[in-house]
């Protein structure tokens, strides 16, 4: 016996991204499901705005903060507006999903941190010219 | 009216590309009147131009890109014989001219040979291996290749209409910012690849939907052979890579076209920005280019080897773990810019790490082939001498990971003889062994062996003598790029380097002859069986060539190595299985979708190089028009009758039972 | 899959007819379920893969804003430029539009046209609306001299957003597109399919601007 069976029985269940995998499609259901994201998402968004300019807050935590809202209003698209779940029928859509966020992460943080990096030991490039000149 | 387009665009100075140029036009001049003399081109555009097989579109990038490998090759003959000539002196090649062919040649070979033909062999063989009928897009599937043609076509026009771009193959700013290219090369440069970019995107998207949503009953994922792994990794890496690709070379375009301050000198741009993106990309790149070649080494020496793949689950990890891995090392391109100690050490680790799945890999396929019955014919032949030039050139790429080895060889000639020891020796190796291994399956007859096997000795031969003499002068101190040089040690290498090059041309001759003389002893060498190699996968349960439909009825796979099983259980009750019920097959309609889309772009591609701002609109227009055009159509789909099917079923029936040597075939 | 999908029954050439090899010895039922999925979910999930190598790409135009925030040469700076109430308004005219594209989803899937062409109208009204702000935007900084030429900052700021603004205006095209098929055609299964794909664009869309108002705008003014 050389490789896989073990995936004999797993009955191929499926559905497409921002299909909603419900069963039955009650409308006055669905549109909840969107009601219930609109209100969040507003309920979030209105929070970042709010932060970004209130003084209350300790003024470092902020963006940090903000990144987290973000995040989790993101969070709230994918899963009200995207249907996005964690049920069976979605892991291919949530490994792709996976793995195109790590991919962001990687180019974004690496981006930062090595040209923070370089920034940090090398001349800029307003200093070079100047040397030359 | 014509935007900076002009007379003066002719090099009529030049004698070179004019006469190539000139060349290439009575050549395909030639080939047009032929074909349209013998009343050709209706079966042209029928049965190929429109076609959305993706067997016929996988043949037509692998035409693409061997003749782009011819034209390459061309630009890299003419590099070896300057550097041998121009010994203080200044050779047969101007500066400005010398600069144009060493950028074509990296750029037709990555994008326009290395890239068709890996796409190319997965078009043709990803669907048959799956016993599936078409990829999942089989119209965008058209568009990707056109585009990609398009993209070639760009690059070419290059050569007689103006110039081509003079900084290397990947275009470091601030040399490729107006200030310093104010010429149109680097615009060539940037659309061909925005635009075959977009095609290759498109292939990215289509295949990673293919292999996950479209498999034989019973075809599992741990039962895929390891072409379709690697083919799966590839394309995620290229859905992955190629945006990265987009958005920079966008970025460089708004600096050239608009004055935008990404790259630039001056109004705080940031030219080492451009090196941290383009290698993002780049890195996983060499990779998408790779793995398709790992998979093919994979199915040809298990075949050859009459032995099941030899660890296929690590073989499965490996090529997942390369696949997250390549995203994590691309700083080892720049080692040099100054990130500091830290962070050069950290990505030289992860390069370092990045080689284990590939000696993973190395052992497997030793392992496969001990004990193994291994037949010597072309394919493996390819496959052995792949083993022994990619660990070479691996092991070289490991020097190069220490950052402060990369330190003194940055630049140099040694890194040039690295990464062609290891895409000569991997990719394209890997590809000629896909070629000769699969192209019974295209066309129903087999290549000469022999001339075949000469031509393998003049590559690996020359493949030898070209590129290990640069490691030499690498590490005596010879940069990459010289147009002339002083240094009397490097002249001998030099020499025996244009002596290698010269053994490559006779390899490309003899194939050449060997792809015309097997056509015309078609007849001797044709392959009845459909399974000329004694194959371990499902293409191989097809006539050669497959029939439009690939499978008259989809087949059920019941473990790994599909089609040996099928053979084993045949063997074993001394007869095929009962004839199944045939049915009608709906498969897609020709779509001219892909060659109109393409024929827009290329006027959009070089107008917009030319700053002709109207053809730009009319163009854009004009696709857009095509899209809406195509999403109106009312039939996307026709029957194959099941008569016809189960006509072409029982003839292969027929064949296979007597390749099996079965007694009791019910007819 | 759903009942509503009428795609379902006459799937194309992979679809699993019979679930035995012509070559086969053996009589299989037990894949009879095959591992070839519908037309619609191989649509959907196609679209879904293209839809992150676009959030890719927009990573790369990301990386480039936040390095290059700082190098305004001298030039003004987010923190002058950036008015946080158009911003506030942009933002809810995007969050709005998405909610009524789910709406239109529905609609067609109800094959109720009042409730889709409403909803598809109610949706290119907010894109439109938020495009015209941010046109409005970069003219008056244009004007400001604060134009993508000034400093790198800028550049990369015009291009990140102006990028966003790019695919809202294609996205508006594709939505008159499909208003127009739906009207020509009907609710077929094509054109449902690829009303999934629009509805995910759009929705897409929004996502990447909750990263751009945060990152752009948000952390611009109180850095």
């Amino acid at each position: 016996m050389r490789h896989g069976d073990q995936d004999e029985n797993s009955h191929y269940v499926d559905t497409a991204p921002g299909d909603d995998s419900l069963d039955g499609y009650e409308a006055a259901e669905e549109i909840r499901t969107y009601l219930i994201g609109l209100v969040l998402a507003t309920l979030l968004t209105l929070a970042s705005f709010l932060i970004a300019r209130t003084a209350l807050v300790w003024e470092p935590s902020i963006p940090v903060a903000l990144a987290v809202l973000a995040i989790a209003q993101m969070g709230v698209h994918l899963v009200f507006f995207l249907h996005i779940t964690t049920g069976p029928d979605n892991v291919n859509n949530v490994l792709a999903l996976a793995f195109g966020v790590l991919i962001v992460l990687l180019v974004i943080v690496g981006s930062l941190w090595i040209m923070a990096h370089m920034n940090r030991n090398m001349l800029s490039i307003d200093q070079i010219m100047q040397m030359q000149s | 009216m014509l935007g900076k387009l002009s007379w003066a665009a002719i090099p009529l100075d030049q004698p070179i590309p004019l006469f190539t140029a000139a060349l290439v036009g009575v050549v395909t001049f030639g080939v047009l009147a032929w074909v349209t003399l013998k009343g050709w081109l209706p079966y042209l555009w029928r049965e190929w131009i429109t076609s959305v097989d993706h067997k016929m579109i996988g043949i037509m990038y692998i035409l693409l890109a061997m003749v782009m490998l011819l034209r390459g090759f061309a630009d890299a003959i003419m590099m070896r014989s300057q550097q041998a000539l121009a010994f203080r002196s200044e050779g047969f090649l101007r500066p400005e001219h010398y600069d144009q062919i060493f950028s074509a040649h990296g750029t037709l070979m990555i994008f326009f040979v290395a890239m068709p033909f890996v796409i190319g062999l997965m078009n043709f063989v990803m669907p048959l291996q799956l016993g599936v009928r078409d990829v999942a897009f089989p119209t965008l599937n058209s568009v990707s290749f056109w585009l990609t043609a398009t993209g070639a076509f760009l690059v070419n026009i290059s050569l007689v209409v103006g110039e081509f771009a003079r900084t290397g193959w990947l275009p470091y700013p601030p040399l490729s910012e107006v200030a310093y290219s104010p010429g149109v090369g680097v615009d060539y440069y940037l659309w061909s690849l925005q635009i075959s970019g977009v095609g290759t995107l498109l292939t990215g998207v289509n295949f990673v939907t293919t292999v996950l949503k479209i498999r034989a009953p019973g075809m599992t994922l741990m039962r895929m052979p390891m072409f379709c792994w690697t083919t799966l990794a590839s394309n995620l890496l290229i859905v992955a890579a190629f945006p990265i690709l987009t958005a920079t070379l966008a970025m460089l375009l708004l600096d050239r076209y608009v004055g935008f301050h990404f790259f630039t000198n001056e109004a705080g741009g940031n030219v080492m920005m451009f090196m941290n993106l383009i290698w993002a990309w780049g890195h996983p790149e060499v990779y998408i280019l790779i793995l398709p070649a790992f998979g093919i080494f994979s199915e040809v020496i298990s075949t050859f080897s009459r032995k099941p793949l030899f660890g296929y689950r690590s073989m499965v990890m490996a090529t997942m773990a390369i696949c997250v891995l390549s995203f994590t090392v691309w700083l080892h391109h720049f080692f040099t810019m100054g990130a500091g100690a830290d962070v050069n050490a950290i990505f030289g680790v992860a390069s370092m790490i990045i080689a284990v799945p590939t000696g993973v890999k190395v052992f497997n396929w030793l392992f496969t082939m001990y004990g193994g019955r291994v037949v010597y014919s072309q394919p493996i032949l390819w496959s052995i001498a792949f083993m022994v030039t990619f660990v070479i050139g691996g092991m070289t790429g490991v020097l190069l990971a220490v950052p402060p080895v990369d330190f003194v060889l940055h630049n140099s000639l040694f890194l040039v003889a690295h990464f062609h020891n290891v895409i000569i020796g991997g990719v394209l190796f890997g590809a000629f062994a896909g070629y000769t291994y699969w192209f019974p399956k295209a066309f129903g007859f087999r290549l000469h062996e022999g001339l075949g096997k000469a031509s393998f000795w003049c590559w690996v031969v020359g493949f030898y003598v070209a590129f290990m003499p640069l490691y030499v002068v690498g590490l005596m101190g010879m940069t990459r790029r010289m147009q002339h040089y002083d240094v009397p040690e490097w002249r001998p290498w030099l020499l025996i380097a244009a002596g290698g090059a010269a053994m490559i041309l006779v390899g490309i001759i003899l194939q050449i002859a060997q792809l015309a003389i097997s056509i015309r002893r078609r007849k001797e060498l044709r392959d009845e069986t459909g399974d000329p190699w004694n194959g371990r996968s499902l293409e191989w349960a097809t006539p050669s060539p497959p029939p439009s439909f690939n499978f008259a009825v989809l087949p059920s796979v019941e473990g790994g190595e599909a089609y040996w099983g099928m053979k084993q259980r045949a063997r074993q009750q001394a007869m095929l299985g009962e004839e199944p019920p045939y049915a009608d097959i709906e498969m897609p309609r020709n779509s001219p979708t892909g060659f109109i889309c393409a024929f827009f772009a290329t006027f959009m591609g070089f107008a917009l190089i030319w700053h002709i701002w109207w053809i730009v609109i009319l163009a854009a227009v004009g696709a857009f028009a095509t899209f809406v055009v195509f999403a109106w159509r009312d039939e996307v789909e026709y029957a194959i009758p099941a008569e016809v099917v189960a006509s072409v079923d029982r003839a292969n029936r027929t064949a296979r039972g007597e390749t099996l040597a079965l007694s009791g075939t019910p007819s | 899959m759903s009942a509503f999908d009428p795609a379902v029954g006459r799937d194309g050439p992979n679809q699993v007819e019979r679930a035995q090899g012509s070559l086969d010895i053996q009589h299989s039922t037990k894949h009879a379920a095959g591992v070839a999925a519908s037309k619609r979910i191989i649509a959907g999930y196609g679209f879904w893969i293209f839809l992150l190598s676009d959030i890719v790409m927009f990573s790369a135009f990301f990386a480039s804003y936040a390095v290059l925030v700082d190098a305004t040469a001298g030039g003004p700076s987010g923190r002058g430029l950036f008015d946080l109430g158009n911003v506030g308004i942009e933002t809810a005219c995007l969050l709005l539009s998405s909610f009524t594209c789910g709406l239109a989803a529905i609609g067609a899937r109800k094959r109720n046209g009042f409730w889709f062409y409403g909803a598809m109208a109610a949706t290119f009204i907010l894109g439109a609306a938020f495009l015209c702000i941010e046109i409005r935007e970069f003219m008056s900084m244009i004007a400001l001299g604060a134009g993508p030429t000034r400093s790198a900052f800028l550049s990369a700021f015009f291009t990140l957003v102006g990028c966003h603004g790019l695919h809202v205006a294609i996205g508006l095209l594709w939505l008159l597109t499909m208003m127009a098929q739906v009207f020509a055609k009907g609710y077929r299964a094509d054109i449902l399919r690829r009303l999934l794909c629009f509805s995910l664009f759009w929705h897409a869309l929004d996502i990447i601007w909750v990263g751009l108002f945060t990152m752009v705008y948000l952390m611009g003014v109180t850095q």
